[in-house]
């Protein structure tokens, strides 16, 4: 493995929603290179904790962030860090694909719109097509870019949403269970992209999933009752895990 | 439960423990499938009956309404033979052409001349008094048009008084209707010009709807310019941007209380604040105006903050999340598709406002105004207090202008539905 610095890196985070601990000291380095996946039973913390790299905990009334998060070795959660150019650089994926209800082709440009990134009408269009060509959705999708985004299948529509969040050309990307409400085919599809984004973006997965967890990442975090329980290279983690409470669970003991 | 839906089943011990499987066609089952049908068909019954209920309530209203309002768009006409020849008129045709042509024609005795004719003409039936005060003035209109007829024996249709107008429409007291007959020959119809065109009068022949029209229509953009834009960006402060707490709490208290209080209270606001402290004009459309917003904006918050509300979070995240600021989220994404309810809101704040009568009353808007306002600070009137002004009035002929005015506040108040309703078409967005 490289030794370049973490492209993230967390320590000492804790998080409260109101007076209730969510996550309890939690440190964790994410790595350019590598596509890190966060598993662990549910209720545990996951998506609590991938919310608070890219500060969309800020939204939700009552919760806290503390501890220490750095992207790139700046200070996250700073007074001068600037929260739209955070998420813009570090984007996000929802479980529940959340396509805006407008053209497919809007969906994809309002990004790199908003953020003027297109210099002329062409530069647009040509964004918004090496976007959905690299979520894999161009083909099915090149004729009826007019189309409303929201008339799409439910994998297309993922589909859609990975395209609009790599259309503002973000340093990470955040997936909260990207695959949950897929079937197989379009599962394998979106692996299959994790596979061709790695590397140009620094990838964070959460999933119920152990056999993708064990497919498409390199490094696998494992949560419990709000704490990180074991972090390591993937093949460790699924074949010789150190903990037991990690054993119990990736064989499907509990969960 | 279960044995309710299965009486059959024997209870026993042994067997209550191990259910069998739901057998889905014993009689319990076919009645219970039957009450559901029953239940089903009752409820649209119910629906359909009270559609059917409300529509007739509708129909029965502009029936009755189009019933007795529809003459007040009518008005009888008289052919008077003219020899204004013989009048002997001092007017130059240099005079007729320039602008002060109709100060010339009164000057010279223009009225004088009408009333002779008629005195002449109908000599045992009431002479001067069977034509309208408007009568001369359409004459004047003639002569305007075509300077000859100052030369020549002429016929020229006026309008008649509100006694023998009524009398040929088939109203008023036996005599009149006897001179109406023998007139006959003489009386025609027409499109009532005076009255689509006019302003309040005290002959209700020449009384017009024009001058409330405008003034309702005036008042009606000072309400919608100020109530609408605070109305959304105090729904969309209190959505968006306000922590919740107690201010916030009590301010929604406020807001709610604020949409139902009874509207003479902010005719006595407006009175106090905009007329006392403020010195500003009476009776006029910006005073009314005002006085309407401050009625209606707590109605297009409420609908306004609803609406938002009801916007999924999920596509705030995914703005959010691609790096787009609160305004951006707000302008690109929550405002269009709250649009629609909004206007929804609106339209219903709207209606009430146009239908307002009390706090309109509070704020002078009940004088007697014989021209249509200019300017947002004229004295003005608004329909529904024209028609409480027309209908409180003792003159037989105000009754059907009061009908017609009611028709005319029905279609502005269609015309206003109907354009909200393609703007919420438009903006709809399909899921
Ligand atoms: N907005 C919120 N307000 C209060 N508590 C919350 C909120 N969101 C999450 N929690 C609590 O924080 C804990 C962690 O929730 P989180 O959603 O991070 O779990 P998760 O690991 O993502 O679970 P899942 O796998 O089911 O998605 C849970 O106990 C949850 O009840
Ligand atoms: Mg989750």
């Amino acid at each position: 493995m490289s030794n370049a610095p973490p492209k993230m890196t967390a320590s000492g985070v804790d998080v409260f929603y109101g007076a209730k601990q969510a996550i309890r000291n939690v440190s964790i380095d994410v790595r350019q290179e590598d596509v890190t996946a966060f598993i662990g039973p549910s209720g545990c913390g996951k998506s609590t904790f991938l919310r608070t790299l890219n500060r969309m905990n800020d939204t939700i009334p009552g919760a806290r962030v503390s501890g220490d998060i750095r992207l790139d070795g700046e200070d996250v959660y700073a007074k001068t860090m600037d929260v739209v150019q955070l998420r813009a650089r570090v984007g996000m994926v929802f479980q529940k694909p959340n396509p805006f209800p407008k053209s497919i082709f809007e969906n994809v440009a309002y990004g790199p719109r908003i953020h003027g990134l297109a210099r002329s009408r062409a530069d647009l269009a040509q964004i918004v097509e090496r976007s959905l060509t690299r979520a894999g959705l161009w083909n099915e999708v090149k004729d009826r870019l007019g189309d409303s985004g929201t008339a799409l299948s439910g994998g297309q529509q993922q589909r859609l949403c990975i395209a609009r969040a790599i259309a503002v050309d973000p340093e990470v990307i955040l997936m909260d269970e990207p695959c949950s409400a897929l079937d197989p085919v379009a599962t394998a599809r979106i692996e299959e992209l994790i596979h061709d984004l790695r590397g140009r973006y620094a990838i964070v997965i959460v999933t119920h999933n152990m056999q993708q967890a064990a497919r498409v990442s390199q490094r696998t975090a494992f949560f419990h009752l709000g704490q990180l329980v074991e972090y390591g290279d993937t093949s460790d983690i699924f074949t010789n895990p150190r903990e037991e409470r990690t054993k119990d669970y990736i064989t499907g003991r509990y969960g | 439960m279960s044995k309710s839906l299965v009486p059959e089943a024997p209870v026993s011990a042994a067997q209550s423990v191990e259910r069998r499987p739901t057998d889905w066609r014993t009689a319990s089952m076919q009645r219970r499938v039957r009450q559901r049908y029953a239940a089903e068909r009752r409820f649209r019954w119910l629906g359909l009956a009270a559609v059917v209920a409300s529509a007739a309530f509708l129909l029965f209203l502009l029936a009755s309404m189009l019933a007795r309002g529809a003459g007040g768009f009518v008005e009888t006409r008289i052919a008077l033979p003219l020899d204004l020849a013989r009048a002997g008129l001092d007017v130059t045709p240099a005079q007729l052409r320039g602008p002060r042509a109709d100060l010339a024609l009164a000057g010279a005795g223009l009225e004088r001349a009408v009333d002779t004719a008629a005195e002449t003409a109908f000599p045992r039936v009431g002479g001067a008094a069977l034509l309208s005060d408007a009568a001369w003035l359409r004459v004047r209109e003639a002569v305007k048009r075509d300077p000859g007829l100052l030369g020549r024996r002429a016929t020229i249709d006026v309008p008649v008084a509100s006694r023998l107008d009524i009398a040929f429409k088939g109203g008023g007291t036996r005599a009149d209707r006897a001179i109406a007959r023998t007139l006959a020959p003489q009386l025609s119809r027409g499109l009532n010009r005076d009255f689509l065109g006019g302003a309040d009068s005290t002959d209700p022949t020449r009384a017009g709807i024009w001058g409330a029209l405008k003034g309702s229509l005036l008042t009606m953009l000072v309400t919608l310019l100020l109530a609408f834009p605070i109305g959304v960006f105090s729904a969309l402060y209190l959505e968006e941007y306000a922590p919740r707490n107690r201010w916030t709490d009590l301010i929604e208290v406020s807001i709610n209380n604020l949409a139902a209080v009874p509207s003479i209270i902010f005719g006595l606001l407006g009175l106090a604040v905009f007329l006392g402290t403020f010195h500003m004009p009476r009776s006029a459309a910006l005073v009314g105006g005002l006085t309407l917003a401050l009625m209606t904006t707590p109605v297009i918050v409420i609908a306004a903050r609803n609406a938002i509300g009801a916007v999924p979070p999920s596509i705030r995240d995914a703005a959010r999340a691609l790096g787009a600021s609160p305004v951006q989220v707000v302008f690109h994404h929550v405002l269009p598709l709250a649009l629609p309810g909004i206007l929804t809101g609106t339209i219903i704040g709207m209606a009430r406002a146009l239908g307002e009568t009390a706090p309109l009353l509070m704020i002078g808007m009940r004088a007697f105004i014989a021209a249509p306002p200019e300017r947002l600070t004229d004295p003005a009137t608004v329909l529904p207090v024209q028609i409480f002004l027309w209908s409180d009035d003792v003159q037989a002929g105000f009754v059907e202008k009061t009908s017609a005015a009611i028709i005319v506040l029905l279609v502005f108040l269609l015309a206003m539905n109907g354009l909200a309703i393609y703007l919420r078409n438009r903006f709809e967005t399909r899921w």
